[in-house]
């Protein structure tokens, strides 16, 4: 399973993202210290890289919270809980189901 | 910078119908830098607009000011602004632009949001965050509501600064 964080330095938001997703991730059995951290660091690399804000979380080139119509750039990300309240990160229930989806799925390819 | 307890700068800025808006004329006016794009911003924004609600019968202004560079981010143009008011969520603040980005500057301001609590003089006595935590709606703007009170009531803020927190203004180039 490829579990990916894509971040851009000037937003403040991916450290609490990558600590939940770590968290996330022990939870269910999985190795904290696989998450590939990327950052972004320019206009054209958000292009080249579908970034839509920081942080984007990716499982298997899965976004846990597919955009929905966001534009591409450098910017924080804005997230919806799932009791409606806007975040700059995702909901960890999200992360955390995200990841089991991905992880039952790797299960059945072997 | 300003600092606490020095003249905040006036400024005139348009609101998304184009009345100009000046600080003062009340016994505390909030100036709060925020903008359309920002997940703290939006954290944050209906705390604020409480407060500008709860605070009303004491003449309390709140003047919310967009200093983002809408080039850039389409999100923060003139017409998503208007948007947003239309929409009622900036009931009872008037949406200023600062298009020129002076009144950030000269604010010094960080950060969306970034909040500022000026007195009937006109002097500072609050900058940073409107609260502890942007997650955490029972916060209710408690940074902000403190100064507040200790302004109507003639007492210095207690804290009078705290690091603001949320996304880097987007100045032009």
């Amino acid at each position: 399973m490829r579990v990916e964080l894509l971040f851009w330095a000037d937003c403040p938001s991916h450290p609490k993202a990558l600590a939940d997703l770590r968290a996330a991730m022990a939870e269910l059995g999985l190795d904290p210290n696989e998450v590939i951290v990327r950052e972004v660091h320019t206009d054209a690399d958000a292009e080249q890289e579908h970034f839509v804000g920081s942080p984007t979380i990716r499982i298997d080139g899965v976004d846990v919270q597919p955009p929905n119509g966001e534009p591409l750039g450098l910017t924080c990300r804005v997230y919806h809980r799932r009791d409606g309240r806007i975040s700059p990160t995702p909901d960890p229930a999200d992360v955390r189901d995200a990841l089991a989806t991905a992880q039952t799925a790797t299960t059945e390819r072997e | 910078m300003t600092a606490i307890g020095e003249h905040a700068p006036t400024f005139a800025l348009p609101d998304t119908d184009g009345t100009m808006h000046e600080p003062g004329g009340a016994p505390a006016t909030v100036v709060v830098f925020t903008c359309n794009h920002c997940p703290y911003a939006l954290a944050w924004h209906e705390r604020i607009v409480a407060v500008a609600h709860d605070y009303s019968d004491r003449a309390v202004r709140v003047l919310a000011i967009n200093p983002t560079d809408a080039e850039r981010y389409p999100r923060d143009s003139a017409e998503a602004m208007r948007a947003r008011v239309q929409q009622g969520e900036f009931d009872g603040v008037p949406y200023l632009r600062d298009e020129s980005q002076d009144v950030a500057r000269a604010y010094d301001a960080e950060t969306t949001p970034d909040v500022f609590v000026l007195d009937a003089d006109g002097l500072l006595r609050y900058r940073g965050a409107p609260d502890a935590d942007y997650e955490d709606p029972a916060q209710n703007a408690a940074f902000l509501r403190d100064a507040l009170d200790a302004v109507l009531e003639g007492r210095e803020p207690d804290p009078a600064q705290t690091p603001p927190v949320g996304c880097s203004i987007k100045w032009r180039p």
